[in-house]
């Protein structure tokens, strides 16, 4: 079946593209860009007003699935992925068990393709079962279809192992997403250390946490010339770090989520355990750093540390509470309501980060649009005010922070090989 | 005049006058305990339950008197010995006491926060009786009336606050609650102890306890957990009793009519000398008797909230 776009302003970072045209997908793949395409045979979509951009690429989110279906699954998480405009979610590897070998991989994939709405691309594990003692089995890791290693959720706490991950990895050409914290500094605390968690009570995880940690991985990609990826930078000295490398020609790129540009830890105010997130919210001069940091290149991507949780485990005291937030429906609107609309990105920068950026780091043949590449596209109205109302969002997970939040650039349609997903903003 | 809430959280969220009021109703209570015949019929007819998820002598004991003194069906509920060590949530708690017809739930919990959750899935009133390092109203109430007692008023009364102002709930309940007050607060211990940002509650933070005691009129001490030495805190008992203990000479930096209080209990000849804890400037026994009054009176502003009796007044 083609596809027709037709009068969307398209705008693309890879191939510079910003006009308004129209796009012929076919095959499922971009067969043609231009105006005067025949539209015999095609189902068109009319997309005066709005604009065309590649269909959006997540490099960090969690589907649960297997081992925590009740939280969410490939189904469920892709639905979510496609209403907030993602057609390939690349989803970390803390799952049960842990997905730190071929067969887990292969799991992923498959049931991908069976129920999954958008492409979803598997982490592989660092170490076996997240243990931080043994390397698992990187190469067929690899070779089954990892798209990039992490540990995520954990830090790889020893330092020799972290190097000869590196080391190993960077045989088989594979990126090493790093979380980054370190435990005895994190020591217990629920939330930023400052202000507010001296007037809440609740025991402070300071910045140097997540700093101390960060430099430490710098360090050692410099030395091994690895590819590292540095996940949910939170600190303005983390932008500080990883610009510093970025010049002595480290082979380092790093990602922010919405919540590190669009709230700080005031939001724990009243006990809000949906604002609880790892690493936590900081503080008003972090998020001006973090934007900073976008604006200048240090900070490559936006991921959205997609972290569903059930009610149960948000609906708690403050410590016992999961660390996480849903952030799959709201993170492009966020994007361009606090970074866009302000003035701090243009959108094709904002698509840079959003599409190009993680599809490279992650070896994806995606987040563009030219001709031959994958139809995947995402279409919205940058004008359009909606309300968030978090009882409506397709993840099973309720847990966000921005229940009420006004903001613009719902996705109204998600393209995922020509085949519309969404439609007028709802899950077809 | 009534409380704007249903529960008492903590002073962060209550205002000045609300403070007065409470502090105000106490003296009424306390005329009724210091009488021959400690009974009222404030509370007949309500059900009070204190939910103590840590161990208390003190406060557990004094809300179950001030309930029993004014007529309430009192009941206790320990986290040991309840369906909370079979693995109940507190909101499933809550509302089982809820539906046995509670008017008052006292909560002690060792999460910060916990009150509020509680406070947000039950009907009856909540009461913060010490949440982790969050509040514990009741405390700095009691504080202040005694403060009052023997001062006359709050306002511009220096108060410095000693120890470990990092985990102490009494500690910040007392500085939401003076400051509103127009106290002056001194605030010194350890630098590991003092919570970031406190300064913006608008306390002076000292690193020597003798600056935050010159010219104080009201000395309190903290109770020191001795676990936080093995977290690396501080380096020993000795030392931290060394630089922060209360001893006769320092208290001499005070006024000479200060008062000196601690929330108990005390490790003795560490945050207080002896001498000090039982000298006469010592009003720690008198703060013990203040908190059955202050309890009383929250329990009886709580429970009229909504009836003709606050009509009335």
């Amino acid at each position: 079946m083609k596809l027709l776009i037709k009068n969307g302003h398209v705008i693309d970072a890879k191939s510079g593209l910003d006009k308004v045209t129209d796009i012929l997908a076919d095959e499922g793949l971009i067969a043609e860009i231009g105006e005067d395409i025949d539209p015999t045979g095609c189902e068109i979509i009319e997309a005066d007003g709005m604009y065309v951009i590649p269909g959006l690429v997540d490099a960090h989110c969690h589907l649960r699935d297997p081992g925590f279906e009740y939280k969410e699954d490939i189904e469920s998480g892709t639905r979510s992925a496609a209403k907030g405009g993602f057609t390939s979610v690349a989803c970390m590897p803390n799952t049960n068990p842990v997905l730190d070998n071929e067969a887990m991989i292969k799991y992923v994939i498959n049931k991908a393709k069976a129920e999954g709405l958008v492409n979803v691309y598997p982490i592989g594990a660092v170490s076996k079962g997240l243990k931080g003692e043994e390397l698992s089995e990187i190469g067929e890791l690899k070779f089954a279809g990892a798209v990039a290693l992490s540990d995520d959720g954990k830090p790889v706490n020893n330092s020799s192992l972290m190097k000869k991950a590196m080391q190993y990895a960077s045989m088989f050409d594979i990126t090493i997403i790093s979380h980054c914290e370190d435990l005895d500094l994190v020591d217990e605390g629920l939330m930023n250390e400052g202000y507010y968690s001296s007037v809440l009570g609740l025991k402070g995880n300071p910045a140097p946490a997540e700093e101390v940690m960060i430099a430490r991985d710098l360090i050692l990609a410099e030395y091994t010339r690895a590819a590292v990826h540095i996940a949910h930078v939170s600190t303005g000295l983390g932008v500080d770090l990883i610009r510093n490398a970025k010049r002595r020609g480290v082979n380092v790129t790093a990602e922010t989520c919405p919540h590190y540009f669009s709230l700080t830890d005031q939001a724990c105010e009243g006990f809000n355990t949906n604002a609880k997130v790892n690493p936590p919210l900081r503080t008003q001069k972090d998020v001006d750093a973090i934007i900073e940091g976008l604006k200048d290149g240090t900070l490559d991507i936006i991921s959205t540390d997609h972290a569903p949780h059930h009610r149960d485990e948000k609906n708690v005291e403050f410590k016992q509470a999961a660390n996480g937030l849903v952030g799959f429906e709201t993170a492009f609107p966020l994007a361009i309501t606090c970074l866009v609309k302000p003035g701090h990105l243009t959108l094709k920068q904002l698509v840079q980060k959003m599409c190009a950026n993680p599809s490279k780091m992650l070896g994806l043949n995606k987040g563009t649009i030219e001709v031959g590449f994958s139809a995947d596209l995402m279409i919205f109205n940058i004008n359009e005010q909606y309300t968030v109302d978090i009882n409506k969002l397709e993840s099973k997970g309720k847990n966000s922070p921005y229940n009420g939040y006004k903001l613009f650039g719902q996705p109204q349609y998600t393209i995922v090989g020509g085949n519309p997903v969404v439609r007028s903003g709802q899950i077809v | 005049m009534n409380l704007k809430s249903k529960d008492l959280l903590g002073l962060r969220d209550i205002t000045a006058e609300e403070i007065e009021y409470i502090l105000n109703t106490a003296k009424t209570m306390k005329y009724i305990i210091t009488t021959n015949n400690k009974k009222t019929a404030h509370l007949q007819g309500k059900s009070v339950i204190t939910l103590f998820y840590e161990n208390s002598t003190r406060t557990r004991l004094s809300f179950e008197l001030a309930s029993k003194y004014m007529g309430a069906n009192a009941a206790n509920i320990s986290a040991s010995g309840s369906s909370v060590q079979k693995g109940e949530s507190l909101i499933d708690t809550g509302k089982t006491i809820d539906s046995m017809g509670s008017d008052v739930i006292i909560i002690r919990h060792p999460m910060s926060g916990a009150p509020h959750l509680l406070a947000q899935n039950v009907k009856s009133s909540v009461i913060n009786a010490g949440d982790g390092m969050n509040e514990h109203p009741t405390q700095a109430l009691l504080d202040m009336f005694t403060m009052v007692e023997k001062k006359g008023s709050l306002k511009g009364l220096k108060v410095a606050i000693v120890g470990d102002i990092l985990h102490s709930r009494v500690a910040r309940s007392n500085i939401w609650g003076l400051t509103k007050m127009g106290a002056e607060v001194n605030v010194a211990g350890p630098a590991t102890l003092i919570p970031p940002g406190i300064e913006k509650l608008g306390v002076n933070v000292f690193s020597t306890v003798q600056e935050a005691l010159l010219d104080a009129d009201v000395v309190m001490g903290l109770r020191i957990q001795l676990e936080r030495q093995k977290k690396g805190l501080f380096p020993s008992i000795r030392e931290y009793s060394r630089f922060f203990g209360l001893d006769d000479k320092r208290l001499k930096l005070a006024r000479e009519d200060a008062i000196v209080m601690h929330p108990g209990p005390v490790n003795r000849g560490v945050e207080l000398s002896s001498m000090v804890m039982d000298g006469d400037q010592s009003t720690i026994n008198e703060q013990v008797t203040n908190g059955v009054a202050i309890r009383m009176a929250l329990l009886y502003l709580l429970t009229r909230r909504g009836t003709a009796n606050e009509v009335i007044d």
